[in-house]
């Protein structure tokens, strides 16, 4: 390990503090502005000049997860008083609701294909590096590169063939499928991540281990495993994002049970005219998943900087 | 503890001949040290008697036992790796508890508790046990790997050099605590090391290794008095033993090829003429560098004399090795 010996001057730590702060705004904004919109009344979502200041509401969310029916002015006082916030939002604009939207299990989709296929992804590209990175492979470098070329053109070039594929074996809008098509794409990028991880951990540990009395198996779950956390964790990141912001397959390859939240989100445009704080409310929740994820993990992905006790 | 026999071992990588057709008996209770340079088949042979590596040709028995197709842990060892010894997301305590907790193992929970700190009293490091594995000094880190050793009971504790990273302190303690813990316990213990004051000290037998033979093996003792080749004569003994041509002097010329000198082999007064060339105060000791017939030749200083550099001095063998042609130790005269 190599350290820089001179200290930064106060001067220099205000210019590198400062462009952070404004490359962190940068980036921010938009998020910002979606859960900013999320919360407007559909008027203020599209007044201009834009609102900063507004009276916030949850008429986005009610709606997100809503479907609603207009009724005439004479029906509405005839209603009982409205049973909760939702159904008083919903009043106020001459309508009632008719009963949940799709939006919840287009979510709950997400997070089964989403995490099935990160789950999948890294626990095959787990074993698979660990056996690239310790055995004798015969032709373990062509089999890299083949596991690697699966990625050298866009996975949608394949889209006619994989739609033919999946009509024919029954996988088209089903949870497995999607489960399948993304832990396909993901795991050339997990074997090579985690190859690269494994490969850092000395085999001294395992064959300590081994000398220990642990079987293989064994010091490859209680020494390997634990040193490879970090990498595994940000291998999940990685293949969580993918499997979760993918558009163009989902868009293919599912219309009705499966379909995740991606290609579902904008569909929400056609219904009663541009709902802008319902769009903005579907997108911030879609957010707060990986957000979630990430957070968790990133003590493992700090990790990395303490890694080894190792005397070199 | 039990007995160790290698038969025949052999073991290459690729072209490259690591080990040839050794063989040794490690006997019940010994402290046996492979000595060698870098490259020698030091390691290579303890890795073969762990199990980590499969044997080309040969067969080891422990105990009485084949062993050639069991699994490390089937064979009862314990190992003390040069380096990456420890298990860096575990506590120090769990770190030494880690063979007790083994499927083959399986020790109480008391049991665990009463060795892991029987040991780390003996190695000093009862104060680390919570520490993690990685907030340690090198030579703590090493006094737990080898504290992971301790903790079992083996047929036979394999330790691959494993004080040669510790400060000069630290090592001639650990030692004296190595060598008190084997001979109290009767462990055997095959012990690798390039160092000589550890293979002389601790070692009730020593194994010689060049290029992956075994070349000589037998007690400390007789490895220096009794080297049967300058390969081996030169592996022990400070300063380095000093190979000359046998007719440098007259009272050896003709009986061998060459002639092999320990500093105690060198009278002074008498003799053939060489001059100083440096003088090296050690402390305790005084080196001289001497000068003859452009034959460079360390020698320890007779007490009380006070050579200096330029001057001449008067020197003869008594009682030297005897080499031939090939080096090897011939007793007396050239057949």
């Amino acid at each position: 390990m190599s350290y820089s010996v001179t200290e930064p001057s106060s001067r220099q730590k205000w210019v590198a503090g400062t462009l952070v702060v404004l490359y962190a705004l940068i980036t921010m904004v938009p998020l910002l502005w979606i859960m900013m919109t999320s919360f407007k009344t559909p008027p203020d979502s599209i007044s201009y000049p834009p609102k900063i200041l507004y009276q916030p509401s949850l008429e986005g969310y009610v709606n997100l997860f809503t479907t609603r029916t207009r009724v005439s002015p004479e029906k509405l006082a005839s209603l009982p008083p409205p049973a909760n916030f939702a159904e008083e939002i919903v009043r106020d604009r001459k309508m009632v609701i008719a009963g949940p939207s799709k939006f919840g299990g287009r979510f709950l989709n997400s997070v089964i294909i989403g995490f099935g296929s990160t789950f999948l992804s890294v626990f095959l590209g787990t074993l698979a590096a660990y056996a690239f990175s310790r055995f004798k492979i015969p032709l373990a470098d062509d089999l890299l590169f083949f596991i690697l070329s699966t990625r050298m053109m866009p996975p949608i070039a394949v889209a006619i063939p994989i739609f033919l594929m999946y009509r024919k074996l029954g996988l088209n809008d089903t949870h497995l499928g999607m489960i399948l098509l993304y832990t396909a794409v993901n795991i050339s990028l997990a074997v090579w991540l985690l190859k690269g991880f494994i490969d850092e951990i000395p085999r001294e540990y395992e064959e300590a281990a081994l000398i220990d009395g642990y079987t293989r198996f064994q010091a490859f779950y209680k020494v390997v495993l634990p040193q490879a956390a970090t990498g595994i964790a940000s291998t999940a990141i990685f293949c969580l994002i993918f499997a979760w912001n993918e558009y163009a397959f989902a868009v293919l390859l599912t219309s009705g049970t499966a379909q995740t939240a991606p290609p579902f989100i904008p569909t929400i445009i056609g219904v009663g005219g541009l709902d802008w704080p319902a769009i903005a409310a579907g997108a911030t929740l879609f957010l707060l998943p990986v957000m979630i994820f990430t957070v968790m993990l990133r003590k493992h992905l700090l990790r990395g900087i303490t890694f080894g006790a190792v005397r070199k | 503890m039990a007995e160790v026999i290698l038969e025949n071992l052999s073991k290459s990588f690729g072209h490259e001949q690591a080990v040839i057709d050794m063989n040794m008996t490690i006997d019940d209770g010994s402290f046996v040290v492979l000595l060698g340079p870098t490259g020698a088949g030091k390691t290579t042979t303890l890795r073969l008697i762990s199990g980590l590596e499969k044997l080309d040709a040969g067969s080891i028995s422990i105990d009485g036992r084949v062993v050639d197709n069991e699994t490390p842990a089937q064979r009862d060892v314990a190992m003390v790796f040069q380096q990456y010894s420890l298990y860096p997301h575990l506590s120090v305590r769990n770190n030494l508890a880690f063979p007790l907790r083994s499927p083959i193992l399986q020790t109480s929970k008391a049991d665990i508790e009463r060795k892991v700190s029987e040991v780390a009293e003996i190695l000093q490091i009862s104060d680390k046990l919570d520490n993690k594995a990685t907030e340690l000094s090198g030579g703590e880190m090493q006094r737990v790997s080898i504290g992971r050793a301790l903790v079992r009971d083996p047929a036979i504790y394999l330790m691959d050099e494993p004080l040669s990273s510790l400060d000069a302190r630290l090592r001639a303690d650990l030692r004296i605590e190595l060598k008190r813990i084997q001979s109290d316990l009767g462990s055997t213990l095959l012990y690798v090391t390039h160092d000589q004051i550890e293979a002389m000290t601790m070692a009730t037998h020593i194994g010689v290794l060049q290029e992956g033979r075994l070349v000589q093996f037998g007690t400390p003792r007789e490895i220096y008095e009794n080297p049967n080749s300058i390969y081996v004569a030169s592996r022990l003994g400070l300063p380095r033993i000093n190979v000359l041509p046998a007719d440098l002097f007259p009272g050896t010329a003709g009986l061998a090829h060459s002639i092999g000198l320990r500093p105690e082999h060198i009278a002074y007064g008498d003799g053939v003429e060489a001059s100083v060339r440096r003088v090296e105060h050690l402390g305790d000791q005084t080196r001289l560098h001497l000068d003859l017939a452009g034959h460079v030749i360390t020698a320890l200083s007779p007490a009380g004399d006070p050579y200096q550099a330029g001057s001449t001095i008067k020197i003869q063998p008594i009682n030297p090795l005897y080499f031939d042609d090939g080096g090897q130790q011939t007793v007396g005269r050239i057949s």
